[in-house]
This record gives structure tokens, C-alpha cells and sequence, in this order.
């Protein structure tokens, strides 16, 4: 029974990678396993291989199998003593550049991003910054690009901000309108948004600082190692790289070339 | 069967209760140990250190792809879901399941997939149905199963949801649970000519 299962899963990622480049062989299986089923299950088909013919078949389905292997929870000021380190040690660093380069990998819906954005404007730095913030899927870069958030989500998201030391009136930086809560357009002024695969594309500028939160939990070690060479090629020197929560360096290939800025925080300098 | 990995769910009342099995383990414990507890999102490192406090093993929580170590008890972070892979731990954000995150019946599963018959499954109090699924999935895939007894549990909602799945082999109380995974691990050494 396992066996047929995995020879199935091997099928059909196989052939998605092959017939769409979306590659998600090295994607960590445990969970993705879990999201395949569910899957199987809403789209009404019994088996991995029905499936596959439907997604195969129908470049419909293949957005829906998208965005159902992959995870695309996130929140602004996710994890707000992430942003308290950053403001503390990393901009400091960041203010004796005369132009600063940020690429967020995997970004989601964008909440990091504009999260991101306000903190360096309350640091008086977001002027100086360009920020790239990609990831593989176009449906979510999209809902980034809009910027529309759920009005009842900003009660959260002004706790984390306030969490984070955020020191304005965090309803300054959107506008309310039917429920929905719209970033203030001149936050988005220096965000570029584009699509960028981890597992295939390559690097493409030199960061001073990169993130990549809670998108390498999903890979298996293989693909993790790939992106971590990856985010090390895109990082300046001393530039500093940010993951999310429960991730660390810890046996990856660049381990030893790095250094903690803040211990238990998930930043890291890189040194040579 | 030698037994490779130990999962524990539990739930409401569930500090005590792993704090009192953890507790009752030699340190030499030779397996692993991977715990889930329901917890709020935001709590910190409190439940680890009140743990490692009353057990002579090394309790952890997990960082994503931290290898399975023999010994060691690996706590799921709050707001991630912990699953097995072959050789080591995995985390996620998939959605809540049975409004938990992390998620026994997520854990369970996963470790049945990853470990098949090496696994054993603990059924801790708590007060919801969370983990019944998870070692139904266990028992089919021939693991052992063992079930606080609901009697002995600070909330017995959840010891009774896993043994109405029928799949318990042992509900005993947990100092007896302990001297059994204490049996079940210690793989007999061979002689040596
Ligand atoms: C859980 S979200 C993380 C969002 C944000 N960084 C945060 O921490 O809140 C993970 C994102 O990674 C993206 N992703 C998954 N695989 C990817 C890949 N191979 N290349 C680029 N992005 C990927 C998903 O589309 C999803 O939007």
C-alpha cells in the first residue's frame, strides 16, 4: 500500500515538474503527503494517479495544486521580536549604507513585505531601500501586489506592530474601505514583485539583506542545501540573512560562514 | 519488535502528566520521544524547562530537520505542526487540525508513515478528541498503542475518545506506561563469542 502510494506521488511530481517546471520533488514529504490526500480529496478523485490526470490534463487544476502544496500562511509582524531584534541590531548596520538592497524569497501574500517596508520607514531608512519580494506562485504575488488585506485582521496585526516597537499609529499605513483594509500606496513605492522559483531559478543580484521565513521548512535537506548556497551567492558581505522561527543554520553547507546577530533570533551575518 | 521512536499526545492537564513520564524514565532511556501538548501560539520556553526540570533526559524543542536522537525528548514549538521523517523531524503550518496546531493526530500519522510497526503511541489527558485518529494509524500499521487510563487522567475526555476508537493495547496509569516503554526500549544486547 505505501509502496504504490509513493511510486504515485513520484508520478505525479514527476510529471508536474516536467511538463510545467514546477518542481516539487525535494519539497519534505511528511506534509506535502498530507496535502496531496487532501487534495485527492477535493477534487473528488479517489487515488494519486486521478489526480494526476487531472492535473496533467487541466492547467486549472494545476493553480489549484499550487496553492494547495503549498502553504502560504503568514501575518504582518509575524513573530514581533524578529522585527524588535532587526530594528536593534540590523539597522544600525543598514543605516552606514548609502543604498540598501532587501530580497524577501518566498513572500506570500506580501504581510512581511509592507511589514518590513514600515519598519524601515520608521527608521527613517525606506527611501534608501529597494526591496525585491518574489515567490513561485503568481496567485499569491498578486494578492502582494493589491495589498488588500481583511479589515479584521489589522486588531492582530497592530498588537504584533506594537510587539515589534513600532511607534506610529499603525492605522496610519492603510486605509479602510468595505471590510478590507488597503496599504497606504506610497509604502509599496520602492517594492518590486516577480516570480522566483528557490528550487529552479537562479540567484539574480546581491542582497544586503535577505529573508526566507518559513519557506525552507518544506523542502527536504537536498533542496534546503540548494537554496541555502543560493541565499549565500545572493548575500553581500556582512550582509545579514533572516528565517523564520523554528529554522537554523544549524548543519546546513554555510553554517561556518555565518555568524548569530542576536542569539535565538534567526539572524545571521554573513562573514566571509 | 524493537521499538524505534515514542510519540505522546497530550492535551488539558498535560504539564503534569509528561512532566510525571518524563520523570519516571531513566535518563539512559535509549529511545527518542516526540511530544506533542496543546499550547497556546504565543507561549514561550516554559513548558521545556519545566519538563527538562523534572526529567534526567534532554528535552528539546524541535528546529526544523533536527535529526531523531536517541534519548532526547523533542517538544513541537507552539503554532507548528510536528511530523516524522525517516531520520528526522520535520515542522509545518498546515492548517489547524481538530483546531490544534500543533496537531497529535498530524504527528502520529507521520510517524506511523515514516517508522510502520517501530512506533509507539501514547495517549495522554486532555480534553479533546485530538490523537484518537493518529493512533488508529498507528495500530494499522502494526505500531503498539497505549492509552492513559482515563480514570487516573486530570481530563479524561481524551484517553476515552482514543479507547473508543478501539485500538488501545495497553490503559494503564502513567507510571506503569513508563515501566513499560522502559521494557519495550531496552533492546536486549547481544552476546558477543
Ligand atoms: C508559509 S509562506 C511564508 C511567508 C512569509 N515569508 C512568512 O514567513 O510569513 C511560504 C511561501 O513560500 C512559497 N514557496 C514555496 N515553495 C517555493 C519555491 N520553491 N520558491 C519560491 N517560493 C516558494 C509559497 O508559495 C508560500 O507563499
Amino acid at each position: 500500500m505505501t509502496e504504490l502510494e509513493d511510486l504515485e506521488i513520484q508520478l505525479l511530481l514527476e510529471g508536474v515538474a516536467q511538463l510545467y517546471g514546477y518542481d516539487f520533488r525535494n519539497y519534505a514529504l511528511a506534509s506535502l503527503k498530507r496535502r496531496i490526500w487532501n487534495m485527492v480529496q477535493s477534487e473528488g478523485v479517489k487515488t494519486v494517479s486521478g489526480l494526476q490526470e487531472k492535473v496533467l490534463h487541466d492547467p486549472l487544476c494545476l493553480d489549484r495544486f499550487l496553492l494547495a502544496m503549498t502553504v502560504n500562511v503568514t501575518a504582518m509582524f509575524r513573530d514581533p521580536h524578529f522585527y524588535q531584534a532587526f530594528s536593534a541590531k540590523v539597522v544600525p548596520m543598514l543605516r552606514t549604507y548609502p543604498f540598501i538592497r532587501i530580497w524577501h524569497a518566498g513572500c506570500s501574500t506580501g504581510e512581511e513585505v509592507y511589514s518590513m517596508a514600515i519598519l524601515l520607514h520608521e527608521a527613517g531608512l525606506y527611501d534608501r531601500c529597494r526591496i525585491y519580494a518574489t515567490d513561485m506562485n503568481a496567485a499569491v504575488l498578486s494578492k502582494a501586489r493589491e495589498g488588500i488585506y481583511p479589515l479584521e485582521k489589522m486588531q492582530e496585526y497592530t498588537g504584533n506592530y506594537l510587539k515589534a516597537g513600532g511607534t506610529q499609529a499603525f492605522s496610519r499605513y492603510y486605509t479602510a474601505a468595505y471590510e478590507r483594509a488597503i496599504v497606504r500606496p506610497w509604502l509599496r513605492e520602492q517594492i518590486t514583485f516577480s516570480q522566483h522559483n528557490l528550487a529552479t531559478d537562479g540567484s539574480f543580484n546581491e542582497f544586503n539583506v535577505v529573508l526566507c521565513r518559513n519557506v525552507m521548512i518544506y523542502f527536504n535537506k537536498t533542496l534546503q542545501e540548494h537554496v541555502h548556497r543560493l541565499l549565500y551567492a545572493s548575500l553581500t558581505l556582512f550582509g545579514v540573512l533572516g528565517l523564520g522561527q523554528a529554522e537554523s543554520l544549524k548543519f546546513t553547507p554555510h553554517e561556518h560562514d555565518y555568524a548569530e546577530v542576536v542569539q535565538g533570533q534567526r539572524l545571521y551575518r554573513r562573514m566571509r | 519488535m524493537p521499538y524505534k521512536l515514542v510519540v505522546v499526545g497530550a492535551s488539558l492537564g498535560g504539564l503534569h502528566a509528561v512532566a510525571a513520564l518524563l520523570g519516571a524514565l531513566s535518563p539512559d532511556f535509549p529511545l527518542p520521544l516526540a511530544i506533542v501538548q496543546h499550547r497556546h501560539k504565543e507561549s514561550d520556553e516554559t513548558l521545556r524547562i519545566v519538563l527538562q526540570r523534572s526529567s534526567g533526559l534532554a528535552v528539546c524543542e524541535v528546529e526544523d530537520k533536527q535529526p531523531i536522537s536517541p534519548g532526547t525528548a523533542c517538544l513541537a514549538p507552539p503554532d507548528y505542526h510536528l511530523l516524522v521523517e525517516q531520520g528526522t523531524y520535520a515542522l509545518s503550518t498546515d492548517e489547524p487540525e481538530m483546531y490544534a496546531r500543533p496537531s497529535i493526530d498530524v504527528l502520529f500519522e507521520s510517524a506511523a508513515d515514516a517508522y510502520g510497526p517501530n512506533v509507539i503511541g501514547v495517549i495522554l489527558t486532555g480534553a479533546s478528541a485530538d490523537g484518537a485518529r493518529g493512533l488508529a494509524t498507528i495500530k494499522a500499521a502494526g505500531g503498539l498503542t497505549v492509552v492513559q487510563d482515563p480514570a487516573t487522567a486530570e481530563c479524561d475526555v481524551m484517553p476515552r475518545a482514543a479507547l473508543d476508537a478501539g485500538v488501545a493495547d495497553h490503559v494503564m496509569p502513567i507510571p506503569e506506561i513508563a515501566a513499560l516503554l522502559t521494557r519495550l526500549g531496552t533492546v536486549v544486547p547481544k552476546v558477543g563469542v
